[in-house]
């Protein structure tokens, strides 16, 4: 179904015909417009099963959690990681389990490039240090968490707090999934790059420019340029989306439970990429 | 200008030599005796060509029509300016979407034609005699000075060359909020419908301040929007009746006599959607682009983006015939997504007889299929591979197997050259095609009329 272009690349290009149609002569062609949003809605939806399909894979290392959680208690670091967020954040390196609300490290694993995801774009992205497109991302990713997250240590808060911590033993670091959320989201950039380079990594699969090796240092440099220029693809999107106002929300997906278990705050955000303007 | 052929086998008129935004030809109509064909363009014009009744003198068979003409330049006019939408801050372009000649019922030809928003009749009459001989004016139309006029005589009609007027005569403005996309004339001859993206409306011919909304798909909320109307066309003979299509790939048939709203319709015509072949664009190329009706009025010709199909108003289920026009493209949809290709609307039509439909496709290629056998060709409108008096060769877009000279790759297809307005003649076989702004006029020799079935 991807034939030959990513479904973040479609969404890209379909929102910017339907900007480009506003300001084209004869105004906005309705019938164009509408089949645009189908194919929004069509690039939207493979985004979406791929985004959780991600998730599920990763809450089914249970055992990695479990090895995680003991290692954690023996990392000295842990104690200064809810102090030390926002630095966390932007080094994207070692993360605490728990408070690391934003949390971007590159904690795409090795383990879950090998499970074949085709994702694109939903890969999470190291943080450059970058504030991303505030309201979008924000309202993407889950509410910051109160301050006194669920703490694995303190043992409060278990009996509601659903979380997944999964810890990349090659890279040492840390990914947090709460409540079926991942963390270091999606929204993000759209790394249909970095996701093919590490695909390549992993499976030695034909995509154009990439690493030869995968060494996490040049990896990360690499998403660092990437997420840099696709930085500006999604400040345009993000733009976009706030001309939006409305649109053919009788195209948002009904169908998929899983959408409506999980969060309808992810839906409504990535339904937001799908709206379009009609102006008449 | 023009090249006109001496007696051609195939008969080339080029319309325009060089290529401007405002000559690119956007509908092509012949009337119903074919005598007259007549081209709307993006500038608003509108160029009617009319047939030269040629006699054959070596004809071998007394009885014989000699109409082996050519088509030549009979009136060109402005028809539609560009116009602005002061409320809505809106252009209204210019472009001529589509024409539709009336059933002539007098000296004087009728046209309607349409841009986005307004529908004007249009008359073309001939004048080719002159009164001569007034007493009181003289021949430049001054008063005499009475006290020279010395006789009476009688003013006398004397021919003089001819001319060609053109003449609005009914301005349908105001009824449409959204792009009309068609037209067509009622077999009662006294009406017309005219249809946009979420309306249809029937006008009376003779009156412009007034027209009847017959269908009305618009939403209440516009959020829950999800096709839209993208052709519209009036059974040929039952009065009562028409056919819209839409951009989910679906054909309503509607009769006026079950209810004043036509938003129920009569028939519903459509093919389930093969869920093996689903892909992003599957909405997209689904889409109707436009409908006709067969002359016999027993069948539908619809036209999507990869596929013609042929459905019979008995069989709602699917489409009775479904060709291919250029099915190599459905691996490049990403490509043409992009280019904006895939959103192009391309026409189809019947020939007299319904045993052979048209359409047209990229590179200046065009198709036709025969019924009978199911087989198609592909011919090119294309001047430097057509001369005059040659045969049209048929073309090839090599997918696999064994390739032969002549053959063209999908990937050296010109997009940019397509065949998106065509015409059949209504009794022989002529046909009109559109190529950008070039008009070409293919004569088949062999069979110049249709064999009846």
């Amino acid at each position: 179904m991807i034939g030959g272009m990513d479904a973040q690349s479609l969404i890209s290009i379909s929102l910017m015909k339907i900007h480009n149609s506003r300001t084209q002569r004869g105004g906005i062609k309705l019938h164009k417009n509408l089949l645009v949003s189908y194919v929004l809605r069509n690039a939207r939806q493979v985004y979406i099963k791929e985004k959780y399909a991600e998730i599920y894979r990763m809450q089914q290392y249970e055992e990695v959690m479990t090895v995680c959680n003991e290692i954690q208690e023996l990392n000295p670091l842990d104690l200064d990681a809810e102090e030390a967020d926002e630095e966390e954040r932007s080094r994207g390196e070692e993360s605490s389990v728990c408070g690391a609300a934003l949390q971007r490290g590159a904690a795409q694993p090795a383990a879950l490039c090998r499970t074949g995801s085709a994702v694109s774009g939903c890969c999470p992205l190291e943080d450059v240090g970058k504030d991303p497109e505030p309201s979008y991302y924000r309202s993407c990713c889950m509410e910051a968490p109160p301050a006194a997250p669920c703490d694995p240590f303190t043992g409060s808060g278990g009996a509601h707090c659903n979380k997944t911590t999964v810890l990349d033993l090659d890279t040492h670091v840390v990914t947090t999934v709460e409540n079926g959320f991942l963390h270091q989201d999606c929204c993000c950039a759209p790394t249909g790059q970095s996701a093919a380079k590490k695909r390549k990594v992993e499976f030695g699969c034909c995509v154009s420019d990439l690493d030869d090796v995968p060494d996490f240092t040049r990896k990360r440099a690499k998403r660092e340029d990437c997420s840099f220029s696709d930085y500006t693809d999604t400040s345009n999107i993000s733009n976009l989306i706030s001309i939006f106002g409305s649109g053919f929300s009788g195209l948002l997906s009904r169908q998929a439970d899983l959408e409506q278990i999980c969060s309808k705050q992810a839906l409504a955000s990535l339904g937001a990429w799908t709206r379009a303007i009609v102006a008449f | 200008m023009g090249e006109d052929a001496e007696s051609p086998k195939i008969n080339h008129t080029f319309l325009r030599d060089y290529v401007t935004e405002a000559d690119v030809i956007s509908t092509v109509e012949f009337n119903q005796t074919g005598d007259l064909l007549a081209t709307g363009d993006k500038g608003g014009r509108v160029v009617i060509f009319q047939r030269e009744i040629e006699s054959k003198g070596e004809s071998e068979e007394v009885g014989e029509t000699g109409d082996s003409g050519e088509y030549n330049v009979y009136s060109t006019f402005q028809s539609h300016e560009p116009d602005f939408d002061y409320l809505k801050s809106l252009e209204i372009e210019e472009k001529i979407n589509k024409i539709r000649w009336l059933p002539q019922q007098n000296a004087a030809h009728f046209l309607l034609s349409t841009n986005d928003k307004t529908i004007k009749l249009w008359k073309v009459s001939e004048r080719d005699k002159r009164p001569e001989g007034y007493n009181l004016k003289d021949e430049e139309g001054r008063l005499k000075d009475i006290s020279t006029i010395t006789s009476l005589q009688v003013p006398v009609l004397k021919p003089t060359d001819l001319m060609v007027e053109v003449r609005p005569r009914r301005v349908f403005a105001n009824g449409h909020t959204y792009h009309v996309n068609s037209i067509s004339v009622n077999s009662d001859g006294e009406t017309y419908l005219s249809a946009d993206d979420l309306r249809i409306n029937m006008w009376h011919l003779g009156i412009t301040d007034r027209s009847f909304n017959i269908v009305d798909i618009k939403p209440a909320n516009m959020e829950d929007l999800t096709e839209v109307i993208t052709a519209a066309e009036f059974h040929p003979q039952h009065c009562h009746l028409f056919v819209y299509s839409s951009s989910k790939g679906t054909l309503r048939l509607c009769d006026m006599r079950a209810s004043a709203l036509c938003d129920r319709h009569t028939k519903l015509f459509e093919e389930p959607e093969d869920p093996g072949s689903r892909s992003f664009f599957s909405e997209i190329i689904s889409s109707v682009s436009d409908v006709k009706f067969s002359h016999s009025g027993r069948y539908l010709l619809t036209r999507d983006y990869l596929t013609a199909k042929v459905w019979d108003l008995n069989m709602d289920k699917g489409p009775v015939e479904t060709y291919q026009v250029h099915e190599y493209l459905r691996s490049k949809l990403c490509s043409l997504y992009e280019n904006d290709c895939i959103f192009d609307k391309f026409e189809c039509v019947w020939n007299s007889s319904d045993s052979v439909i048209m359409t047209g496709a990229y590179n200046s290629f065009f198709r036709m299929f025969d019924r009978e056998t199911g087989r198609g060709v592909t011919l090119e409108a294309w001047r430097e591979s057509s001369k005059p008096r040659a045969v049209l060769r048929t073309r090839r877009v090599y997918t696999g197997g064994k390739r032969r000279r002549g053959d063209v790759g999908v990937d050296s297809l010109d997009f940019t050259k397509k065949i998106l307005h065509m015409a059949w003649h209504p009794s022989e076989n002529i046909i009109a095609i559109a190529a950008t702004n070039n008009l070409y006029i293919f004569q088949d020799r062999v069979n110049p009329e249709t064999q009846a079935q």
